[in-house]
C-alpha cells in the first residue's frame, strides 16, 4: 500500500507517527558470497524516536543502513518504512525520488560524500529544487536557514569542500540530508569526525530537530556516549547478529550480554585500566593467510574482533 | 649509540620545548601555527596532548620530530637529552629519530602498500643501526609477539592491506619500538580503531611503557582517553597551550575555562543530559587567532575586557599551568561547571 501522495514533511512524521512506526525492520538478512553480513536482525523505530546501533566495524551496522537506504539489496527479510515496503528496488525515477525524500542518510566520511565540484549553497540548492521544485527566492530563503541551523558561516558556504575542514563538510552533509525534510534520518557515525565542541553543537541541533519536525533517527556509532545522549533505544550488532536490545540506559548501566559488558568496560574514563586480555586473541583471529599456524596460536572460539573494516 | 643522547643529564627531563613558535605559509601569508609551545617530558613519563583540530598539537609532535613541511619558519629550542636537535642534520637527525620514534592515527597513509611488512618494519635497524638481515627479522618477529601479532616470521612476508586497521596499527607500535626509542610520540594512534582494539592497543603502549622505560607524548581530541593513560594533560588551543596539570585532576579540577568548557561538552555516557554544553562558536586554527588577545575569549563564557587587552601568560598555579588572564580568581569553581547538570 504505497502512499502515492507526497506527505507534508516533518507533520505527517507526528501524526502518522502515533500507530505505525517509520521505519520496521523484520529478519532482515544479507550475505555477501559465503559471509552473512545481518543475519536474521529485527527492530522498529517510532516517529520522533531515535534508535542506536552500536557494534564494532564488521558487525553489520552500515550493511543495514546501506540496505534501509536501498543501496544494497537484502538476501532476506522486510524493510518497511513510511508504511512503504523497501526491499524491493524502487519501481521508477519518480518512485525512488520519494523514498529519497523520506529516508536521508549522513555518512561517516565527510571527505568522499560531498561534490568537489559543488559549494555547500549549490549542494543544498539541488536537493531543494529536486524535491520541493520550490522558486528561487524561497530556496535562497530555506538554504540561509539551513545552513545558519548547522553553523557554516557565509564564507565556508560558498567554499568548496577542499576548501572546509572535515567537520565543516559533515555539517555540508547534514544540511544537505535536512534539505529534503525526511521522516527519517540515518547517521552513519555522522558527529564520529568533528571535534569536541562541534559535535556538542551538532548533537543538540540533532535533538532540536527532532523535536521541532518529529524526524526519526538511526544513529549508527561506535561512541556509546553520543549514543546516550541521543538514543531512545540501542540495539548491539556482533558478527551481524542482535546480541543485545533494550533502552539506551538500560544497555549502558546494566548490559547483559558479554560482548556488550566487553564494549563497555572498553570506554576510558578516569581510573581506568585498558585490559590486554583481549590481545591474544585477537591476534591468533587473523592467521596470516596461506600459513599454518601451530595450533596453539588460534584458540577455539577465539574473538573475531578486529575483522577488516568495512 | 651515534651520540650522547641524555647520559649525563639523565635527571633532567628527555625532552625540554621552549618558546616553540612555527610559522607556515598559509595561503600565500606566513602566520603562526605553533605560538610559544613549551614542554618537558621526563624520562618514562607520559604526557598527554589534548586538543581539538587546528589546535597545534600534530603540528607540535611534528616539529619534535623534525618533520615539519619545507619553508618552516622555526623558532624557539627543543632539546631531547639535553642536545639542541634543531641543527642535526643527516645522519645526527637519522641517530635522532631513531630515539625518538613516531605511530600516527592511519598507518595505512603511512605505509608503502607494496612493500612486505617484515621490509619497512626491519628498514631503520638495517640502513642505520647496521644491523644485519636475519637478526633484524628475528628481532622484529619478538617484537611483533609483544605487541600480540603471532603467527611468527610468516608475518614479516604479508603486505599491509593482508591487515585489519588494529593489526596494522600494532605493526606499526612494533616497528617503532624496533630501534629502542626512549621518546614515543603517538599522534591519535587509536582514533581509527574500534574501542574494544583501542583498549588493547593502549594496554600494549602501556606495557611497553614500562618494560623498556619508554616516555610517551599521547596525543588525542579524547580528553578523558589522555587523563585515564597520561601522567600529565597539556591543553592546546589555538597554537598555545593553554593548561597543564596532573590527568588526574584534569576533567574535576581544570585551571583553564577552555579545559573546563571541553569536559562539559562532551557527552556522559552514565547519564543523558537534556542539553550538552556545547561551546559556541568554533575551534581557532593558530594561524586565525588574534594576535594580541586570549585566541578563547570569543567563545569563552568568563570572558572580561582585560581577556581582550593582551595574551596572557601562562602561569604557575596549584603545581599546574594556566593561561587565563583570571585563572586565579576562577579557581575552583571551573570543575562545576562539567558537573552542572550531569
Amino acid at each position: 500500500m504505497p502512499d502515492t501522495t507526497a506527505p507534508v514533511p516533518g507533520t505527517a512524521a507526528l501524526a502518522a507517527g502515533t500507530a505505525a512506526p517509520v521505519l520496521e525492520v523484520t529478519g532482515l538478512r544479507k550475505e555477501f558470497g559465503e559471509l552473512v553480513a545481518v543475519d536474521e536482525v529485527s527492530f522498529r523505530v517510532p516517529a520522533s524516536r531515535s534508535l542506536a546501533i552500536v557494534g564494532e566495524s564488521g558487525s553489520g551496522k552500515t550493511t543495514i543502513a546501506r540496505m534501509i537506504v536501498g543501496l544494497e539489496r537484502p538476501t532476506g527479510g522486510a524493510i518497511s518504512a513510511c508504511g512503504e515496503d523497501r526491499s524491493r528496488p524502487a519501481r521508477s525515477a519518480r518512485d525512488r525520488r520519494r523514498r529519497g525524500r523520506q529516508v536521508q542518510i549522513v555518512f561517516q566520511d565527510p571527505y568522499t560524500s560531498l561534490d568537489p565540484r559543488h559549494t555547500a549553497l549549490d549542494t543544498i540548492d539541488e536537493v531543494l529544487r529536486l524535491h520541493h521544485g520550490w522558486p528561487a527566492d524561497r530556496r535562497r530563503a530555506r538554504i540561509t536557514e539551513l545552513t545558519g541551523l548547522v553553523g557554516l558561516d557565509e564564507r565556508q558556504s560558498r567554499a568548496l569542500p577542499r576548501a572546509l575542514s572535515g567537520g565543516q563538510r559533515q555539517r555540508v552533509a547534514i544540511a544537505r540530508a535536512l534539505a529534503a525534510e525526511p521522516q527519517l534520518l540515518i547517521l552513519d557515525e555522522s558527529v564520529a569526525a568533528l571535534d569536541v565542541s562541534i559535535q556538542a553543537q551538532v548533537l543538540n541541533l540533532l535533538a532540536d530537530i527532532r523535536d521541532e519536525t518529529g524526524v526519526s533517527y538511526v544513529l549508527i556509532s561506535h561512541d556509546l556516549a553520543v549514543v546516550r545522549q541521543l538514543a531512545d533505544e540501542t540495539i548491539v550488532l556482533r558478527n551481524g547478529q542482535v546480541v543485545e536490545h533494550g533502552p539506551t540506559g538500560q544497555v549502558l548501566d546494566d548490559p547483559r550480554h558479554p560482548y556488550t559488558q566487553r564494549l563497555r568496560a572498553s570506554v576510558p574514563a578516569p581510573g581506568w585500566t585498558p585490559s590486554r586480555r583481549l590481545a591474544a586473541g585477537a591476534a591468533s583471529a587473523e592467521p596470516p593467510p596461506g600459513t599454518e599456524l601451530p595450533s596453539a596460536a588460534a584458540p577455539a572460539g577465539a574473538d573475531q574482533e578486529d575483522s577488516p573494516r568495512e | 649509540m651515534s651520540h650522547g643522547t641524555g647520559g649525563e643529564n639523565t635527571a633532567g627531563p628527555l625532552l625540554e620545548v621552549a618558546g616553540l613558535t612555527v610559522r607556515l605559509a598559509v595561503r600565500g601569508v606566513r602566520r603562526a601555527v605553533l605560538r610559544d609551545v613549551g614542554l618537558t617530558v621526563r624520562p618514562g613519563e607520559a604526557l598527554g596532548l589534548v586538543g581539538e583540530s587546528g589546535s597545534g598539537k600534530s603540528m607540535t609532535a611534528r616539529a619534535i620530530d623534525r618533520l615539519l613541511p619545507r619553508g618552516a619558519e622555526v623558532t624557539g629550542t627543543i632539546r631531547f637529552g639535553g642536545r639542541d636537535i634543531g641543527a642535526l642534520g643527516g645522519a645526527e637527525l637519522r641517530g635522532y629519530r631513531s630515539h625518538v620514534a613516531m605511530i600516527f592515527q592511519d598507518p595505512r597513509a603511512h605505509v608503502n602498500p607494496v612493500r612486505r611488512i617484515g621490509d619497512f618494519m626491519t628498514e631503520a635497524l638495517r640502513t642505520n643501526l647496521g644491523v644485519t638481515g636475519a637478526e633484524a627479522q628475528r628481532r622484529a618477529t619478538d617484537m611483533l609477539a609483544q605487541v600480540g601479532v603471532g603467527g611468527g616470521p610468516a608475518r614479516l612476508r604479508q603486505y599491509p592491506h593482508e591487515l585489519s586497521g588494529g593489526m596494522l596499527q600494532r605493526v606499526m607500535i612494533a616497528a617503532a619500538l624496533l630501534t629502542e626509542p626512549q621518546l614515543l610520540l603517538a599522534d591519535e594512534p587509536t582514533t581509527a580503531l574500534d574501542v574494544t582494539t583501542q583498549a588493547e592497543v593502549v594496554a600494549i603502549l602501556a606495557e611497553l611503557r614500562r618494560d623498556f622505560g619508554l616516555a610517551m607524548v599521547f596525543i588525542t581530541h579524547d580528553l578523558e582517553l589522555a587523563a585515564a593513560i597520561c601522567d600529565r594533560t597539556a591543553v592546546m588551543y589555538a597554537g598555545q597551550i593553554v593548561e597543564v596539570a596532573a590527568s588526574a585532576r584534569l576533567h574535576d579540577d581544570p585551571l583553564h575555562p577552555y579545559t573546563a568548557a571541553l569536559a562539559a561538552a562532551r557527552p556522559d555516557i552514565t547519564a543523558t543530559r537534556p542539553r550538552l554544553r556545547a561551546i559556541p562558536g568554533r575551534p581557532l586554527s593558530a594561524f586565525e587567532a588574534p594576535p594580541a588577545e586570549c585566541a578563547f575569549a570569543p567563545r569563552c563564557a568568563h570572558a572580561r575586557d582585560e581577556c581582550r587587552a593582551a595574551v596572557p601568560d601562562l602561569v604557575t598555579l596549584d603545581g599546574g599551568l594556566s593561561r587565563c588572564a583570571r585563572a586565579a580568581e576562577l579557581r575552583g569553581r571551573l570543575g562545576e561547571e562539567a558537573d552542572a547538570d550531569a
